[in-house]
């Protein structure tokens, strides 16, 4: 039988004096005081579950922000949806005094969201285009690029971009960009590009969808900046290495290593992007015109949805305008919900379980 | 495959990278450019019209040159205060349950989702929303329907935010509080809120300093106001509502006062942000291992 | 004056994981018993059973009876009571960050919602004597916050603030196992002092640690208690192989 080998403990526990506060442990007088009294306490049953259902119902407050909202919606567009139907979205009228297209007919009640459609696509779309390629090449910079000390300040700057709120930016497009363009820019798009039919020389106010794409693009920049960039430096550097040992210049080691790893959740941040310029209301207001017509020249004026809504809510003429109105809102409410929801869910998947997570 | 080719080849890839690098420039350059000219613009035009009658006049008839938007100014911290005071409590007990009793379930998923998504809605839907619930049976504008709009954005926010500060505050802490035999409710309350609270407070900053500068909720709801006004059942007048009416009209006057007016909405803006910036850089939980 | 723990076929589990087989064992008052075994034995989730901190998991059931005293804990009580009578000291010091080294002694009583300013001062007084930090730290009760003393000290602090509540019964939960070897020490000597007004029950990996504070030591294994006898009886001559295999350090 093997030798039991037990390493030698102490067995008597020492008695050595911690630092001179003496042996003995102090005997609490009061004791039983502090005991009772936890004791009388009870258990806080009543406490803790009224506690927990009234953070419950502030919870549950968001479900019903967007059932309320919906509700009123609804319950308010009725006149004109029973009375157009789907066709009050795609409709046009002839103007009983000239013969031509119109749309927007408050006297006669008379209402065709189509401008506003077509301008707020027009106008988010020109944004998407101008903006994507720049807050890429800016997430680009700053992640791969930028040295280190430059990172904190620029990023901080792409912040207050975001901060600005929309009627500065309106403020500053109406006086400093629309002027710009109007005298600078426009005149260079008619001459080199008017063959396209996209720039006609038809708008001496500088207003129109050009102008409220550039506003949005700026306004919509540091959203999808910001995003990419998350995105980005999610990334495990592994990958990044993978591809430079292969002898890839930076710039495929970006391309392969990491936009390729992050390109779901830079579309869920362009969509992202694309759902805040559908809906973004002052600036777009200030510089698109505010005219209910369809135009192919960008240099036109136009509308946007939230821009009529904007503009005449306060003073519709009658309750069948009040109704279009708020039937526009309606549609500008389910269009974003749908769009912010599928960028949402394209960022969870990509913060979930994502493709780069081999090592 | 010959020398030449990979040499060009070589090349080409060389020549793409730096074309790329020189992109990225021009991008960041092209981000920052507006950035900073919209700032020294504002500056610009709008230092020269901040004087003491800006903050404590009201605005002049048209015609007469002077006067303020002292009644903007108060009429947005009247906003503001009504909207906090409904949005903050909601916003952050519905983040206390998000992270202190739904955490993981199915319920405070759905909460959340719909939070992020609600964030993404047109404020102007709100102000519809805030019309149709309050303006509308009452038939006339007013400064609570204003401030209720601004609390329906305010909510989904604060509640995000304080979620998210509450799951930064350490496990143990909060088993520390309930090894003791405290209840749950005083657990949460007054050791994790409390450790969290710089955070949560930069959180209810940041949507304190969205929701200023919103124009649109305000246009159907509160409506505006030329003169001073601190009823909360009549038409209140608002900064950023201001700045839009002036900036849209064809008087210099106006003009310039929108100019003064947003850079007075800027620096506060600005100086939330930076503050949020630096308390978030310090760490949210000094102390805290 | 501590009491005895009665623990009666217990079992635990943490969603389908049954970390606790059936265990048996008394623990008597005024005594330290130690609890040794392998990482992951179930020892910590034993403890948590103890104070019915096992329970905030939501995935976690228990079964089987738990006498403090002469309260059966599961059925007799809710767990804040519980827990207001057995205290609980955890591995890494958790002093709350907010407050000054004086709310952390008296967060047990302040939070319940005992006010009076000077039973507290004595008390935190009195907490913290016993605890060997009183002349660390006198100076500084209220100016210097909970976590900005050294890690040994925010050690005691913790179980100051245990203290303060008069607790019938000490968990600690290897008290001393992110703590340097002076720290640990001085630990140890004070629940060799402890013993004398509270009842202990210490989890630790240090088997020259359980052989010096403790009369009374228990084996755990694979979520089974495998022996529990006198400390002396368990480190000279273990009944059970496995028990003498962990001892001589073969395993663990």
């Amino acid at each position: 039988m093997p030798e039991i080998r037990i390493p030698q403990v102490q067995l008597q526990p020492e008695l050595s004096t911690p630092d001179g506060q003496g042996l003995a442990v102090e005997a609490p007088h009061e004791v039983s005081a502090v005991r009772e009294f936890l004791l009388s306490r009870g258990n806080s049953a009543i406490a803790d579950r009224g506690f927990s259902w009234l953070m419950l119902l502030c919870a549950l407050s968001i479900f019903v922000i967007v059932a309320m909202i919906a509700t009123e919606l609804v319950v308010n567009s009725q006149l004109s949806w029973h009375k157009f139907g789907l066709r009050f979205f795609y409709q046009a009228f002839t103007d009983p005094d000239t013969g031509l297209k119109m749309y927007w007919d408050p006297v006669n009640a008379r209402f065709s969201a189509l401008p506003f459609i077509y301008g707020t696509l027009v106008s988010s779309f020109l944004a998407l285009l101008i903006s994507v390629p720049l807050a890429v090449g800016l997430a680009i910079f700053l992640t791969e690029m930028c040295p280190r000390a430059l990172r904190s300040p620029l990023a901080f700057l792409t912040e207050l971009l975001a901060a600005i709120p929309s009627v500065i930016y309106g403020l500053w497009a109406v006086f400093v960009l629309v002027p710009i363009l109007r005298e600078h820019v426009n005149p260079l798009l008619i001459h080199g590009l008017g063959w396209t039919g996209f720039f006609n020389d038809n708008n001496p106010t500088g207003l129109g969808y050009l102008s409220a794409g550039v506003i949005l693009a700026i306004m919509i920049l540091p959203i999808i900046s910001s995003l990419t960039r998350e995105v980005m430096t999610a990334v495990p550097h592994s990958q990044r290495e993978a591809v430079l040992a292969l002898g890839a210049t930076r710039w495929e080691m970006i391309r392969m290593g990491v936009l390729r790893n992050a390109r779901i959740g830079i579309v869920g941040a362009i969509i992202l992007g694309l759902g805040r310029a559908l809906g973004e209301t002052m600036a777009v207001a200030m510089v698109i015109g505010a005219t209910p017509e369809i135009h192919r020249s960008l240099l036109a004026n136009g509308s946007s949805m939230a821009t009529v809504i904007a503009n005449e809510y306060a003073e519709a003429v009658g309750d069948m305008h009040l109704s279009a109105l708020t039937e526009i809102g309606l549609a500008l409410f389910v269009v974003t919900i749908i769009v912010n929801a599928l960028a949402q869910l394209l960022m969870w998947v990509v913060t979930r379980g994502t493709p780069s997570q081999t090592h | 495959m010959s020398v030449e080719t990979t040499k060009f080849r070589s090349r080409v890839r060389t020549l793409t990278d730096g074309a790329v690098t020189g992109l990225s420039i021009l991008a960041t350059l092209l981000v920052v450019a507006p950035l900073i000219a919209i700032f020294t613009y504002l500056i610009y035009k709008g230092a020269s019209s901040l004087n003491l009658a800006f903050f404590t006049q009201i605005p002049k008839p048209v015609g007469e040159s002077g006067g303020g938007m002292a009644n903007a100014i108060l009429g947005s911290g009247i906003l503001l205060g009504i909207a906090s005071v409904i949005g903050v409590p909601i916003g952050i007990g519905g983040g206390i349950y998000l992270a202190e009793f739904g955490r993981g379930t199915k319920l405070a998923n759905a909460v959340r989702f719909t939070a992020d998504v609600l964030n993404g809605v047109p404020s102007i839907v709100m102000g519809l929303a805030a019309y149709a619930l309050i303006v509308n049976p009452q038939k006339h504008f007013s400064a609570l329907s204003g401030g209720v709009a601004l609390a329906i954005m305010m909510i989904p926010t604060v509640c995000r935010t304080t979620e998210e500060m509450l799951l930064m505050v350490p496990h143990v802490v909060r088993e520390a509080a309930l090894g003791l035999g405290v209840p749950n409710w005083r657990s949460v309350l007054s050791i994790t809120v409390k450790t969290a609270s710089p955070g949560i407070i930069t959180g209810c900053m940041l949507a304190f300093a969205r929701v200023a500068g919103e124009t649109a909720p305000l246009i159907f709801t509160a409506l505006g106001n030329q003169f001073w006004s601190v009823s909360l059942n009549q038409p209140i007048a608002a900064l950023p509502l201001q700045i839009y009416v002036y900036a849209l009209s064809p008087y210099d006057d106006w003009h310039r006062l929108a100019w003064a007016g947003s850079l007075v909405l800027i620096i506060l803006i600005v100086a939330a942000v930076s503050l949020v910036r630096f308390v978030t850089s310090r760490g949210v939980l000094k102390g805290a291992s | 004056m501590g009491v005895g723990i009665e623990v009666t076929n217990l079992n635990a589990w943490y969603g389908t994981n049954h970390s606790l087989q059936d265990i048996n064992l008394n623990m008597p008052g005024n005594h330290a018993t130690a609890l040794i075994g392998p990482s992951g034995c179930g020892k910590s989730t034993f403890v948590r059973c103890l104070n019915r901190m096992h329970e905030t998991n939501p995935i976690a059931r228990v079964t089987g009876s738990v006498r403090i005293g002469d309260l059966d804990i599961y059925n007799d009580c809710k767990p804040v009571e519980v827990r207001r009578r057995v205290g609980m000291v955890f591995q890494r010091p958790n002093p709350f960050p907010t407050m000054s080294i004086y709310d952390n002694v008296a967060a047990g009583l302040k939070l319940n919602g005992y006010n009076n300013r000077r039973e507290l001062d004595e008390i935190v007084e009195r907490s913290l004597k016993n605890s060997a930090l009183w002349d660390e730290v006198k100076d500084d009760l209220k100016k210097k916050s909970g976590a900005s003393l050294s890690g040994g000290q925010q050690q005691r602090l913790c179980i100051a603030r245990a203290l303060a509540v008069d607790p019938e019964v000490l968990l600690m939960d290897e008290p001393a196992s992110a703590l340097d070897p002076v720290s640990t020490s001085k630990i140890e000597d004070l629940i060799f002092q402890l013993k004398s007004q509270y009842t202990i029950v210490i989890v630790t990996h240090n088997m020259q640690q359980a052989a010096r504070v403790a009369e009374k030591t228990g084996f755990f294994l694979n979520g089974r208690m495998v022996e529990f006898d006198s400390t002396h009886k368990i480190f000279t001559n273990p009944s059970d192989k496995r028990t003498e295999d962990y001892i001589t350090g073969r395993f663990g």
